[in-house]
């Protein structure tokens, strides 16, 4: 049992693991979706003080805050108390296009993560220009969008698209147009600064 | 207690997150390019259930477990802020390679930087909140 949750589920059984996570959320009259915490943390760091957008009861958003700061311990266990034993096995071509740019493959190299890769996220790239401009833009771009979009992955594409909304049809499509743009043409000029 | 339940959904979620692969830049570098269907997987299987259980909820008439009706908002209609929003969004998702939900779970995992990148989306999101006006919605 410990084996079987510690190494990487099927998509299949992740697919209903997050479904679960959505029904959870709506039995406890609450509706899945976290990017609604970034405005909640400008509530309680003032914002609200000179803009309207900000002005919301952050007391009422109490469950949302918890809830992610249950998915940080949940991170923590899952990588520190249950690891699995395989760094991410990601396609072939996947690995030949990241050694193409230079970049280490899951588990190649001593960084402790196979999740993300060491030459972006290692804390002593901090100061390459490569980065900065993930970190600093890419996190912007996130924030900015998905509040002008009412929602990121969970609120529209699960959560959104299971109640056969529209409005979270369009937010997909923008999405993939945006995710499509920077990983086929901006992507491989950034990863080479 | 109740936040003792959001707090439990909230692990499950981060555990889900973590052992699915989706907080790995790796895996959305991968879908992008589409050189694996393990993302598309996921989701699909996720939304398929997803909208069988909410046509499920609405049909027999179900309700959050204080008898509240359950909070499936629907969103007002319009294609700029969807459209637009979605679009840097997507830009955004695409290079940090973490939606909001993975950059928590990441915090957990000891990738530091990834604090900075949580910082600076909500600088975005504050943005949003003061040039809100002045954008199409």
């Amino acid at each position: 049992m410990i084996e079987w949750i510690s190494e990487p589920w099927h998509w299949s059984v992740s697919g209903v693991a997050i479904a679960a996570v959505m029904f959870m959320l709506l039995y406890a009259g609450k509706e899945f979706g976290v990017s609604s915490n970034l405005r909640t943390m400008c509530t309680i760091a003032g914002a609200g003080r000179k803009y309207e957008f900000f002005r919301i009861d952050w007391r009422a958003q109490r469950w949302n805050l918890t809830f992610i700061a249950g998915s940080v311990l949940g991170g923590f266990l899952a990588f520190f108390v249950f690891p699995s034993s395989e760094p991410v096995t990601i396609s072939a071509e996947t690995v030949n296009y990241l050694q193409s740019l230079g970049l280490s493959a899951p588990g190649e190299g001593d960084f402790h993560s196979s999740y993300v890769p060491a030459e972006i996220f290692a804390v002593d790239q901090l100061f390459t220009l490569r980065t900065l401009v993930v970190v600093i833009l890419g996190g912007f771009l996130v924030g900015f969008g998905a509040r002008w979009a009412g929602g990121c992955t969970s609120g529209h594409a699960i959560s959104g698209l299971s109640n056969l909304q529209l409005p979270s049809l369009i937010a997909v499509i923008g999405f993939f147009i945006g995710g499509l743009f920077m990983s086929w043409f901006l992507l491989p000029f950034i990863l080479q600064l | 207690m109740r936040f003792l339940t959001y707090l439990l959904i909230g692990t499950f979620f981060g555990f889900v997150m973590t052992k699915s692969e989706a907080i790995s830049w790796y895996r959305i570098l991968e879908m992008f390019r589409f050189e694996s269907f393990h993302m598309y997987g996921i989701i699909g299987t996720a939304v398929v259930l997803g909208a069988i259980g909410v046509a499920l909820a609405k049909r027999f008439g179900l309700t959050a477990f204080d008898g509240q009706a359950l909070k499936l908002n629907p969103k007002q209609f319009s294609v700029p802020r969807y459209l637009y929003g979605g679009i840097l969004f997507g830009l955004g998702w695409a290079l940090t390679g973490a939606c909001p939900g993975p950059m928590f779970t990441l915090l957990g995992q000891g990738i530091w930087l990834i604090g900075l990148v949580i910082l600076s989306a909500t600088a975005g999101t504050f943005t949003y909140g003061v040039l809100r006006n002045k954008l199409p919605h």
